[in-house]
């Protein structure tokens, strides 16, 4: 940290002041003269949550994209299909089983197996053909669009979160003091949906589980050193079939695990699987292929752009989003995080 | 030898083409093109809209004025881009003498405009209800037996100020043409009562994550008036219901229709009461429409329908109705770049299950608005039951052309909230 600060003292500056300014905006009492600028505590907050809870969604999906790309240079655009198998999935077996919580590990081994197969029957014939590998993958995600749709049909669905789970919690931040005349002081509190609270804080769990798996295991090292150079350690005798068929399977399983999560707080309907590899896609380019740290980084900015974008300005809101990812290829094309 | 042998061919091609269109115009199965919002945010309402055509070719058994009818079905995605891209295939690269559709407002203007580039085909609207379709620039081969946004919230303003006693409101609506339609009507009826709209807020099209939306919602309004529709509606009611939100909702027509109430899910309930209006009624008691409803769920079966037409079924029903009926009445012969077929849709009085619809000077419909309330039946689900019907509501929502043109054409501002115009 320190030698960090050192190398860069004015970048540190720069992102401490930040760090104090959100601090400021999330714990102050507003004063009304800032008010009058950018609008109510309320929407500001809910916009910094929001934001914050929907990258964690974008993660989960992007994080097995990265991880896939990051080791076997595949671009697995049938990466959307396998989130929206997840969403149905997830619905199905949470209706039928009435277990919200059921919904999740199914979702990861169903989906996860699609992944294996995909990996087994699809991607180790053409190694190293990318072209190959890409158009495959499209017409895999068509051909899955189209079966879902026939299987499922074009409705909505909502998995509904348990009942614990459901409606507001108070978080104690203040959005706004009113004195009325009888010199009584009026206090608000921001109410926010305990389901992205614990959806949230789940995708965290699940990124630093993922970088403590990547950084402090075996298999991780394995990974790692798959993703430097693949020739060299299937050259050391390491099992390197084995390990792409591991990581397809987790990272499958997470775009599975997102659908459920993403049908919960959402919904799950015939084109969320583009909208979802595109936010992927995104991510990805933001924080740099293949980095796990900056796929939570890209998330987090795309997530937030996007719920900022939404109620500030509304009208070039959808433009924002590819806005950064311009900004970020014109000036380090590597990705935020990436390595050049 | 090879220019006579490509001569040769070149004519027995002309030929065989010439014969084909022949054949068109004397008989032989009839081709109409369909264009219906199968992909994307709207999956589900242009699902519900082939339905609608589909009950009403099989009332016909597939033939009209002894030809075979023969449908061919073109998705688009609710983009303008799409739907004059699929028109463009039906009509160029299929031959297609009639297309139905589309269904959504962005869409429609978009095809009233390339229908004046293909003057030989007559285009008769699905469902969509942007106000621009048919009242500026209107074209000459482009009809639509279905009322317009605005025309489907007459009746809604009144009811809600009067009956609810709703004093002030605030919008959500997507940023396109159909809600700004359906905004004016529900502005310019709400406001003349006495009523107030405080703030508009637009969201795109296909937004997915409204937590940000909900949060900026005023709380000093009486009551919120949603024009969201689909898979942006389905999205909003489960977040808002997560966020704790209970405020008086005011309904738009595509909030409130079967596509919405019949969801997955308990998002749908928060919608138990709300009033809204538009072209139909679910429980109207109207024999004519019982026996509509009976029809199309004779036509599906229980799981490949809603449990009762949704508007945009009726919509497309209505328009595949007057097409049947008029080349009945024309013996199929659409000679003469179709004159005698567009003259009876001119002129046809149309017997709809959802009342009589006659076609003004812009061959846009006249006809009845329901405003409604839903209600949850015994077995659960959520329907829409009539609380009042407004009849004969034209385009300039019974104002004067000139007054009417005064309000302006509707935008995210327009029309202003005033009590009179």
């Amino acid at each position: 940290m320190r030698a960090v600060v050192a190398r860069h003292p004015v970048w540190s500056g720069v992102l401490a002041l930040l760090a104090l300014i959100l601090l400021y905006l999330v714990f102050a009492v507003w004063p009304d003269a800032l008010i009058d600028r950018i609008g109510r505590k309320k929407v500001f907050l809910n916009a910094l949550f929001n934001g914050i809870t929907l990258g964690g969604l974008y993660f989960l999906v992007a994080s097995g994209f990265t991880l896939i790309f990051g080791l076997m240079r595949n671009v697995n655009l049938a990466h959307g299909s396998l989130y929206l198998l997840g969403g149905y999935i997830g619905f199905f077996i949470a209706d039928v089983t009435g277990l919200w919580l059921l919904a999740f590990p199914v979702a990861f081994l169903v989906v996860g197996l699609l992944g294996v197969l995909l990996q087994i029957f699809v991607f180790r014939r053409m190694e190293g053909q990318d072209l190959r590998q890409t158009l495959v993958t499209i017409g895999i995600s068509i051909v899955l669009a189209d079966l879902m749709l026939w299987g499922v049909g074009g409705d909505f669905y909502n998995i509904n979160p348990p009942r614990w789970l459901s409606g507001p919690l108070e978080t104690g931040l203040i959005t706004s003091e009113r004195v009325r005349s009888s010199g009584e002081v009026v206090t608000s509190y921001l109410k926010y949906p305990m389901v992205r609270i614990v959806i949230f804080l789940a995708s965290v769990v699940i990124g630093v589980a993922m970088w403590l798996v990547l950084n402090r295991t075996r298999i991780g090292m394995l990974v790692r050193a798959g993703v430097d150079d693949r020739d060299m350690l299937s050259a050391t005798g390491a099992r390197i079939q084995l390990v792409f068929v591991g990581v397809f399977f987790f990272g499958a399983g997470l775009a599975g695990l997102a659908g459920v999560v993403g049908g919960t707080f959402q919904s799950v309907a015939p084109g969320e699987d583009i909208r979802f590899l595109l936010a992927s896609l995104v991510v990805v380019i933001v924080g740099g292929m293949g980095s796990i740290p900056g796929a939570a980084l890209g998330a987090l900015l795309i997530g937030c752009a996007e719920q900022f974008g939404s109620v500030y300005f509304p009208t070039y809101a959808v433009v924002l989003t590819f806005l950064i990812m311009v900004v970020v290829l014109a000036f380090r094309p590597q990705g935020l995080l990436g390595r050049g | 030898m090879y220019k006579n042998f490509m001569t040769g061919t070149s004519m027995l091609a002309l030929l065989l083409g010439a014969g084909a269109a022949l054949a068109d115009a004397h008989g032989g199965p009839l081709k109409v093109g369909v264009l219906a919002t199968l992909e994307g945010t709207y999956t589900a309402l242009g699902e519900d809209g082939v339905r609608g055509l589909r009950t009403a070719l099989a009332q016909a058994d597939n033939q009209a004025g002894g030809r075979e009818i023969e449908v061919i079905i073109q998705s688009t995605d609710t983009s303008p881009d799409s739907a004059v891209r699929g028109a463009r295939k039906l009509v160029e690269q299929d031959g297609v003498a009639i297309v139905i559709g589309p269904l959504s407002g962005s869409e429609g203007i978009a095809i009233r405009d390339y229908s004046k580039t293909q003057p030989d085909v007559t285009f008769i609207n699905g469902i969509s209800g942007a106000m621009e379709t048919t009242y500026v620039t209107p074209s000459d081969n482009f009809f639509r037996f279905n009322t317009d946004g605005a025309q489907w919230s007459v009746g809604l303003g009144d009811y809600v100020f009067n009956e609810k006693g709703w004093e002030v409101v605030a919008t959500v609506g997507e940023d396109y043409s159909f809600v700004y339609t359906q905004v004016m009507g529900f502005v310019t009826d709400f406001c003349q009562a006495g009523g107030e709209v405080t703030e508009r807020l637009w969201v795109p099209l296909g937004t997915k994550d409204f937590g940000s939306i909900i949060a900026a919602l005023p709380d000093d309004v009486d009551a919120i008036y949603l024009g969201l529709g689909g898979g942006d509606a389905v999205n909003f009611l489960n977040q808002y219901q997560q966020a704790g939100g209970d405020a008086n909702l005011i309904g738009g027509s595509i909030m409130v229709d079967g596509t919405v109430l019949n969801s997955k899910g308990d998002a749908k309930n928060a919608l138990i009461g709300t009033p809204s209006s538009g072209p139909q009624a679910d429980t109207w008691d109207d024999p004519d429409w019982q026996a509509y409803v009976k029809a199309y769920q004779d036509t599906f079966a229980p799981e490949d329908r809603f449990p009762s037409p949704s508007l945009l079924a009726t919509g497309y029903y209505n328009a595949t109705s007057a097409m049947l009926q008029c080349l009945g009445e024309v013996g199929g012969d659409l000679s003469d770049g179709q004159a005698a077929f567009r003259e009876c849709l001119t002129g046809l009085e149309l017997d709809a299950p959802n009342g009589t619809i006659t076609l003004d000077e812009n061959r846009q419909a006249i006809g009845s608005n329901f405003v409604s309330e839903v209600v949850e039946l015994d077995d659960g689900s959520l329907v829409t039951q009539m609380v009042k019907k407004v009849d004969g509501v034209n385009q300039t929502l019974g104002l004067e052309k000139a007054a009417f043109d005064g309000v302006g054409l509707p935008s995210r501002d327009t029309p202003a909230c005033q009590s009179s115009y």
